[in-house]
């Protein structure tokens, strides 16, 4: 069989080489790179001319772990899922030897955090909730994503629909999570087990929340909840959300509905102003916020005014009333 | 379901060794024993010379495990990426012969298409969760370490969270290199947890050599000695998964 010794060596293809499957006969023309990580490098490809994603790796162990998870994806899966489909699994006979790859929907659009710069703040909700729904639908077929973070989710459309490109850390529940990534992953903050469950990910949802105010990320200090609530106050578009966020973060929902629903009750108690460019998404919201406040505020202190005067027109008149009886008292 | 045993030894070092046996040799002697050998190479700002470099890819090499090296900030997700992955190796090497048994003797999971590939794939998958795994790990606290121990034992606190979330049972030993008066030192006996890390790990001194050769040695040793009291203790066969390549 095939080892690898070293991690890092990986197979790289040019554009313009066809790529011809061993078992199914199928051919790619490679366009350009669009990715590598860990697990394999993902090309953009044609196909009867169709654009498809095609992931390649040394290790077809890895390949074949990801099919596994796109095949059950596929049986989870309504009209549009947060996963691509799959089209084909087949090998490549290189002069360096066979390689695995699979070729999938290509999935197009930025990722989440160049979408809300460019969109504004207001799509963010809608699109966690989107999010929320799919891993709802993904969590009730005893999965779990494991690997969540904002460079995976795709913005596609119109319309704006979120998608993930990469399912390598999808986990049965139950087991332990298979790859993960340190800012997202409950373990690192010392929040909760790397076991796959629901909780795991919606940890993640609410750490992905958390990027969108801090695009550049933060290390970890005392690590925990206290460091974690800390940089949610720290910035006003997070404190809207700070209640879901913590509870997502303690673990305290326990399916991605429940965290869904709450999100949406935060939204209207504090509804977002629609019209925020994302031109400076840190201040907009610093803006929106006294307003939102402020106004619960005004209406409690004049209802309390309202009351005071209303003591004061009762002394008035008692001490008006007593003032006439002691005349009375002194004529009669 | 096959329950069978994976054993590993997870080397972590900053260079090349200076006393003692050759660590490749003995990596080879580990492996003829069924004992996986994965190094990992931590670099703070300086790089690590050719000559370190090549000692680490032949101990793993002839170790039959897997190396890498890597910046001491990348350690903790290194540390347990490697040890998935020589696991997943050793499971797919077992996996592989049973096939040959089965397919006759040149087959591999490679020759499968990649349709039956995936029903193969989920019996790895399974063993990775619920096989046994005994991880011995060797430190290297020569001079040059003593800046990076504090992110060895996050790294190892680390490796623990991530293991411990499997089905299967873990069990850890430490040692580190050069000890106190032995040029190899336990730091901790066999155990499910390495939580106790913390406190021993502060009280490490550095200094000295680097007795990769000898720490190797000892630390077949040590699964040898584990191996003997268990069978002393229960009359079955004890069972462990061996590397093919």
């Amino acid at each position: 069989m095939m080892m690898n010794h070293t991690l890092k060596s990986q197979y790289r293809v040019s554009p313009g080489t066809t790529i011809i499957g061993k078992w199914h006969s199928n051919r790619y023309m490679i366009i350009k790179e669009l990715g590598f990580g860990a697990n394999g490098v993902v090309y953009l490809a044609k196909h009867d001319e169709a654009q498809v994603a095609l992931k390649m790796s040394d290790n077809g162990m890895s390949i074949i772990s990801e099919v596994n998870v796109l095949k059950s994806f596929a049986k989870v899966q309504g009209s549009v899922s947060l996963g691509p489909s799959l089209l084909d699994v087949d090998d490549w006979q290189t002069n360096r030897g066979m390689v695995s790859f699979y070729v999938m929907e290509y999935i197009h659009g930025p990722d989440l955090l160049s979408f809300l710069q460019q969109k504004g703040k207001a799509w963010m909700p809608v699109l966690f909730l989107q999010l929320l729904n799919d891993l709802a639908k993904l969590h009730e077929n005893g999965w779990v994503f494991g690997d969540l973070k904002p460079e995976n989710l795709i913005i596609a459309g119109p319309p704006p629909k979120i998608r993930c490109i990469d399912v390598g850390g999808t986990t049965i529940q139950g087991r332990a999570i298979k790859e993960f990534t340190e800012f997202y992953d409950r373990g690192y903050w010392g929040l909760g087990s790397r076991k796959a469950e629901a909780t795991y990910d919606l940890f993640a949802v609410a750490m992905i929340i958390i990027n969108t105010a801090y695009p550049k990320r933060f290390t970890k200090t005392t690590g925990g909840i206290s460091q974690l609530r800390g940089a949610i106050r720290e910035r006003p578009e997070l404190l809207l959300y700070e209640s879901v966020i913590v509870k997502a973060l303690q673990g305290h929902y326990k399916t991605a509905k429940q965290m869904r629903a709450e999100l949406l009750d935060c939204m209207h108690e504090h509804p977002v102003p629609d019209r925020m460019k994302g031109n400076s998404p840190a201040q907009k919201p610093k803006s929106a916020k006294p307003h939102q406040t402020s106004q619960p505020l005004t209406r409690q202190r004049y209802r309390k005014s309202k009351k005071k005067r209303g003591r004061m027109e009762f002394i008035m008149i008692t001490i008006g009333v007593a003032v006439l009886l002691y005349i009375l008292c002194i004529f009669f | 379901m096959y329950t069978g045993k994976i054993r590993q030894i997870l080397l972590i070092t900053d260079g090349c060794s200076n006393q003692g046996e050759d660590p490749i040799a003995m990596a080879a002697l580990a492996k003829e024993q069924g004992i996986t050998v994965n190094v990992i190479g931590v670099m703070e700002q300086d790089v690590i010379d050719e000559k370190g470099m090549t000692e680490i890819e032949g101990i793993a090499a002839s170790g039959g495990g897997v190396s890498q090296i890597v910046y001491a900030k990348q350690l903790s997700q290194t540390v347990q990426m490697v040890t998935r992955k020589a696991m997943n190796q050793t499971i797919q090497g077992v996996v592989n012969r049973e096939l040959q048994q089965i397919l006759g003797r040149s087959q591999t999971m490679e020759d499968l298409p990649p349709e039956k590939r995936g029903e193969v794939m989920e019996v790895v998958d399974e063993l990775g969760e619920t096989v046994d795994l005994e991880v011995l790990i060797l430190v290297d606290t020569s001079a040059s370490m003593k800046q990076k121990l504090e992110t060895v034992k996050e790294a190892l606190l680390d490796l623990s969270l991530s293991l411990t979330a499997r089905t299967g049972n873990n069990h850890f030993s430490v040692f580190v290199f050069p000890g106190k008066k032995n040029p190899v030192e336990k730091l901790l006996d066999w155990t499910p947890k390495l939580q106790s890390l913390t406190s021993i790990f502060s009280q490490l001194s550095t200094g000295g050599i680097t007795p990769t050769g000898p720490a190797l040695r000892t630390a077949l040793a040590s699964f040898e000695e584990k191996r003997s009291l268990r069978s002393l203790l229960s009359n079955d066969d004890e069972s462990y998964f061996e590397e093919s390549v």
